[in-house]
């Protein structure tokens, strides 16, 4: 396999359990609204679905972009394939 | 005071342009004291400001196609956050989407985590690499990678439609905001807002737009957190309301299962101005289906990674490694205002809710009400309404009304906060609605002057030429946004959902797989592009004119139709017609790694 294959499929990889963290905190937790809102665990005392709505999905998919920036940067270093300063 | 390149200053002059700022609403605070009408103080923020985007938008003036087009690609990382920020939130945003949750509740909550969780997906699946690829617009994309007039012209027709439905939302909001703030008749104010509008974009296109973007960030977000916080402080909610409210959540729960959901009567609702809302959902229970709630929101992910007056944002960062933290940075700066919309839904119904506030109107006398100065000004607007249904001379929480958009500009108000905090919000407002109105406009003209006039029509254009087409573009497409918006056909938050499902179902598979799957090739991207767009309107149309639907697909979540015929379209045609040849594919590979030359030259 080429350097350009790993460098692909690695990044697919990420690509896949970014999307999995996205896809559990927009659209998994929400198939459970009404169970999650009944919940003992209230953050700052809000109800859960509540909180998640307002605050909670929101600061995740945050920090979730971040984490993702980063990992990517490590696997085209990895590689070789970062871009040198000043290359268009 | 200022050596050297503007781009390395830039945390000064915005340092300095936000202190300004400050001190202008000390100032103005000052003056209401003295005396100055609240009128006045209207005027004066909006005008102030509007202004100060204006002498921007002069100063960024460029000749050059590649500051016209992406900014010259210099804007660092936090700034190019911040100007997507006021890019992304619009009037809808700002005015629209906290009244929407304080008259809906969950339901419309839905917006919140669409409206952020769609930039996941711009970030992983597609900034960083439409950045590599250097293109001018989205089209430039879609018309390079696919290859052939067709392909790129069917782009700009899903970008128009899309675009176009979403920017005479804002120009409609702006007109709105200037109407209440400037005391003119709002197809008046319309105009006046375009003409705002025009001024900011129109010499600089990218450049102006993105620096007048950041100035309107500052704006927009000093004056949706302050009154937050200040009212939150005021009702001894707590000092930092995000983490505090709690108990007035619960408390707004106790009180609606007190005074109760009774449901009005057609005759009564007839008495209702048009427009107007009564409180008949509970604030923070769950109720909505999760599949109510869910496809909405993937709707609005879906089409956030669509949108192109959002994706040329990230085609103005100097690298893709910046691209891809810049999408952070950009949710970071939405996070700030959106997570404090719930916030300032939940402070304006206490606050009017609540019998033992002194701003609380329900289970008072309607007489009172009536005779409240505040009531009288936003009743006079037609942004609010009371009515004594059952004759018992008490205000029953089905007998208040409001408009959604009242929520955010009428609570400084109704919470007792001085007058200035009213002009600042009306200037946040405009600020917001004028940002989002600038982009949209921008991508429209930009893709008709840069993708049809000078790649279809005119190849040998010269540059002076191209961007003399892109301004009259620019202003011919503002002025048939400001017509449109003044005939008030949809509500601005409709329109905004529309824009986003009309995005998504021409546009978002053909960009995804243009990068993810090799495979794909023009005439699928054509099929999917135009029956993705076509299928999503026909249902549109068909669920309008009282068509049942299937699925339980709105005519808010019409994209997933769209999206969906989209997808399996472009599978099939690219499979049954021939593979895209070596070229193509070599291409693909380059987009995937960030390193070496971008696709399109520096200037093209």
């Amino acid at each position: 396999m080429s350097k350009q294959e790993q460098h692909w499929e690695k990044t697919r990889n990420l690509l896949f359990i970014t999307l999995a963290i996205w896809f559990v905190f927009s659209i998994g937790i929400f198939l459970f609204g009404a169970e999650m809102q009944e919940s003992s665990i209230r953050p700052f005392g809000y109800p859960l679905t509540y909180w998640f709505t307002c605050q909670g999905s929101l600061a995740i998919f945050v920090i979730l972009i971040f984490w993702f920036a980063g990992r990517q940067e490590k696997i085209d270093d990895e590689f070789g394939f970062t871009e040198r300063e000043g290359e268009q | 005071m200022i050596k050297g390149k503007f781009i390395d200053n830039l945390p000064k002059v915005y340092g300095i342009y936000t202190g300004g700022f400050l001190v202008f609403i000390i100032i103005m605070a000052i003056a209401e004291q003295a005396g100055m009408s609240a009128k006045m103080i209207g005027i004066f923020f909006v005008a102030f400001t509007v202004l100060i985007y204006a002498l921007i938008g002069w100063l960024s003036r460029t000749l050059q196609t590649d500051a016209y087009y992406v900014a010259g690609r210099q804007v660092p990382t936090v700034f190019n956050g911040m100007a997507t920020a006021a890019d992304w939130m619009s009037g809808a945003s700002f005015v629209a989407m906290a009244g929407g949750i304080y008259f809906k509740g969950y339901g419309y909550m839905a917006l919140l985590v669409g409206w952020t969780g769609g930039y996941v997906l711009v970030a992983s699946l597609l900034a960083p690499y439409l950045r590599k690829f250097g293109c001018y617009t989205v089209p430039d994309f879609i018309g390079t990678r696919y290859g052939g007039n067709l392909a790129r012209f069917s782009a700009v027709i899903v970008l128009t439609v899309a675009s176009f439905t979403y920017v005479t939302a804002q120009i409609n909001a702006t007109g709105t905001i200037a109407s209440v703030a400037l005391d003119i008749p709002f197809n008046i104010a319309v105009y006046v807002g375009l003409l705002s509008i025009l001024m900011c974009s129109m010499l600089g296109g990218m450049r102006a737009v993105t620096w007048t973007q950041v100035a309107q960030y500052i704006v927009l977000i000093i004056a949706y957190l302050l009154p937050v916080f200040w009212i939150s402080n005021n009702i001894g909610a707590g000092f930092f309301p995000h983490f505090m409210l709690a108990d007035e959540v619960a408390r707004i729960a106790e009180l609606e299962g007190q005074f109760g959901f009774v449901k009005n009567s057609a005759a009564d609702l007839a008495t209702v101005p048009k427009g107007l809302a009564g409180i008949t959902k509970p604030h923070s229970s769950v109720n909505a289906t999760p599949w109510a709630f869910i496809s909405l929101a993937v709707c609005m992910m879906a089409g956030t990674a669509s949108l192109p007056h959002v994706m040329m944002r990230y085609f103005t960062t100097p690298s893709v490694r910046t691209a891809r933290r810049s999408v952070g940075w950009s949710l970071f700066f939405i996070f700030l205002l959106y997570s404090s919309a719930p916030m300032l839904a939940t402070l304006s119904k206490i606050s009017l809710m609540d019998p033992t506030l002194a701003t609380g109107i329900i289970g008072k006398s309607v007489a009172d009400v009536q005779a409240l100065d505040w009531y009288q000004n936003w009743n006079q607007a037609n942004l609010m309404f009371v009515s004594d249904f059952n004759g018992n001379g008490t205000l029953e929480l089905n007998e208040f009304f409001m408009k959604g958009s009242a929520v955010v500009l009428a609570t400084p108000e109704i919470a007792g906060l001085p007058y200035v905090i009213s002009g600042l919000v009306a200037a946040g407002g405009m600020a917001a609605a004028m940002s989002t109105a600038d982009g949209l406009v921008l991508a429209i003209s930009n893709a008709l002057s840069h993708d049809v006039y000078y790649k279809i029509i005119n190849p040998k254009a010269e540059t002076a030429k191209r961007l003399i087409v892109a301004r009259v573009l620019l202003v011919l497409i503002g002025f048939a946004g400001a017509t449109i918006a003044a005939l008030e056909i949809q509500g601005i938050l409709g329109s905004v959902i529309w824009a986003f499902d009309f995005a998504m179902s021409g546009l978002f598979f053909p960009l995804v797989l243009g990068v993810w799957w090799k495979r794909a090739n023009a005439p699928g991207a054509v099929a999917g592009m135009l029956l993705g767009l076509i299928s999503g309107t026909a249902y549109l149309v068909w669920v309008r004119n009282g068509g049942s639907g299937f699925l339980g697909i709105t005519q808010l979540t019409f994209g997933i139709v769209g999206a969906s015929v989209s997808l399996v379209s472009m599978i099939v045609v690219s499979l049954i017609t021939a593979a895209p040849d070596a070229a193509t594919q070599k291409m693909v590979d380059d987009v995937r790694i960030p390193s070496g030359k971008t696709i399109l030259g520096k200037q093209h």
